[in-house]
């Protein structure tokens, strides 16, 4: 499994189209590989949400962190599991990939 | 923060995604063109390919894109291309890449005989997300030409499917049930089998619907075609856990009194149709000019919003239709609907025979009717449906018991 990096920059993939619909945001793989399976789609919790929105390409992943911890409550250890659950649930999926940063 | 599944796995179909906000449309139908390059003799919905009269009318792939966003928009999560021949159109490519891009899950309606290699890449590399949706016309060049009348077309029709296969893009094949093919559903079935990515049952075509413009140039051979209620009694003979579903979803969806409502069928709630000109339908059969909402004017959501809410409160004023449709609680059972009254005689509210025949005799099979009784003039109907239906969920109990427990 690939390792998250807090330094790393993220980005969504190319292979899938993020949606937001009636405050669900659903994930919807487009490309050959993720998703083959007939009605395949995929939702995010709250945490994913609130992090995947976050993933511009241009914010490393600590610094996502950051700006998590100035709008929610939880800890800063707590929102570095959650972020790097997330992402490695995410990588493993190639819904992500790992951008050079600008 | 909450919860340590990141991620969750959904699916339009078989979960409860939206919970009680659903969007305001789900799933699109649009048919590109009414033209198509066979000429099927059932077909209710086939121009020439050549007819550039209807070509010029159709949409075109700037106005589609702003369609299929426009549904976007509105929460649309599948599209489904459909015609005449969708792969007809030059610009299919082109207007299925944008609609994926959209993240829309993409169901193509074709007969395959246009799939060449650089469609069955592009399938490959963008799956369309749903399966490939495949008509059948027959086993044989001579059986499907004889339907197809197009020379070639058998041929056309095995290497599309052969591209399928090969890339492993994911169909399911639809027989249509003629006089040519009655012979042939065994085979059909047993090949349909073997699909390796084909995980549903097949489908079939049979209650040929008359021409959907109304233009009436070959109602007649269409009529001709339809096989019988008897016949799709004995085709289907064999198939009792096919039996037992239908009366499952029978009781469950329609055990209610009958009504003189038109619209039960959820039509325009959370779908719609568009056609190859842009009028916005609550299904692609209901052509009926009362019905349709023209996007050049007006939106899809002002249609989902307020027009189609009011078309769905409509109830029948036709006598005939209120003396036994509305009377009938066969309806679960019954193909009629204002789309196929439209069809048959040009109302939304008329009994089609030949429809009711077929409830009639599916009635009689389950067990439900009489010989000779009309279904409109059941009183204890209630009765007979759960009767029926706890002996079927309760086989090994007395009738005794069975009595109790509904």
């Amino acid at each position: 499994m690939k390792k998250i990096k807090l330094s790393a920059v993220y980005k969504p993939s190319e292979d899938v189209v993020a949606r937001e619909i009636e405050g669900e945001l659903i994930i919807v793989p487009i490309s050959s590989g993720i998703g083959n399976m007939e009605d395949e789609l995929y939702t995010l919790n709250e945490t994913g949400r609130a992090i995947w929105k976050k993933l511009d390409g241009r914010k490393s992943l600590i610094k996502i962190i950051e700006e998590l911890s100035k709008e929610y409550t939880a800890s800063n250890i707590e929102l570095q599991k959650d972020a790097a659950g997330l992402l490695e649930e995410l990588l493993k999926r190639n819904m992500i990939v790992e951008s050079s940063r600008t | 923060m909450e919860g340590k599944t990141y991620v969750r796995r959904a699916s339009t179909a078989s979960s409860p995604l939206w919970g009680k906000k659903r969007p305001l449309l789900i799933k699109l139908e649009m048919e590109l063109t009414e033209r198509c390059n066979l000429n099927c003799i059932h077909c209710y919905i086939n121009l020439p390919a050549e007819d550039l009269k209807a070509k010029s009318r159709e949409l075109s792939a700037v106005r589609i894109k702003e369609i299929l966003k426009e549904a976007a928009s509105l929460g649309c999560l599948k599209v489904r291309f459909t015609g005449g021949e969708p792969l007809l159109r030059e610009d299919f490519e082109d207007i299925y890449i944008f609609a994926r891009k959209l993240g829309l899950k993409v169901t193509i309606f074709t007969n395959a005989t246009l799939i060449h290699p650089r469609f069955a890449k592009l399938w490959s590399r963008i799956p369309p997300g749903e399966s490939i949706e495949v008509s059948v016309y027959g086993m044989t060049r001579k059986s499907y030409e004889s339907v197809t009348r197009h020379r070639g077309s058998f041929a056309a029709f095995q290497r599309g499917l052969q591209l399928l296969l090969k890339k492993r893009i994911p169909f399911i094949v639809k027989g249509v049930i003629l006089p040519q093919t009655l012979g042939e559903i065994g085979e059909f079935e047993s090949w349909a089998s073997r699909i390796p990515q084909m995980e549903a049952a097949p489908r079939y075509a049979m209650f040929f619907d008359l021409r959907g413009r109304r233009d009436g140039s070959k109602n007649k051979l269409i009529e001709k075609l339809r096989i019988s209620a008897k016949e799709e009694a004995g085709i289907f003979s064999q198939r009792q856990d096919e039996i037992n579903k239908d009366l499952d979803n029978f009781c469950q969806r329609f055990l209610q009194r009958p009504s003189d409502r038109l619209f039960t069928c959820g039509a325009g709630r959370n779908s719609g149709c568009v056609d190859a000109y842009g009028k916005f339908q609550m299904c692609l059969l209901l052509r009926h000019p009362e019905t349709v909402v023209d996007l050049k004017q007006d939106s899809m959501r002002e249609a989902l919003n307020k027009f189609f809410p009011e078309l769905q409160k409509r109830r029948a004023t036709n006598l005939e239709y209120l003396a036994r449709c509305a009377r009938c609680f066969l309806r679960g059972l019954c193909e009629q609907c204002p789309a196929k009254s439209w069809m048959e005689s040009g109302t939304l509210d008329s009994p089609v025979e030949y429809l009711c025949e077929i409830a009639h005799e599916r009635g009689r099979r389950l067990g439900l009717l009489g010989d000779n009784e009309r279904s409109w003039e059941v009183t204890e109907w209630k009765e007979r449906v759960e009767k029926d239906r706890a002996a079927r969920l309760w086989p090994n109990r007395s009738p005794e018991r069975i009595r109790r427990r509904i």
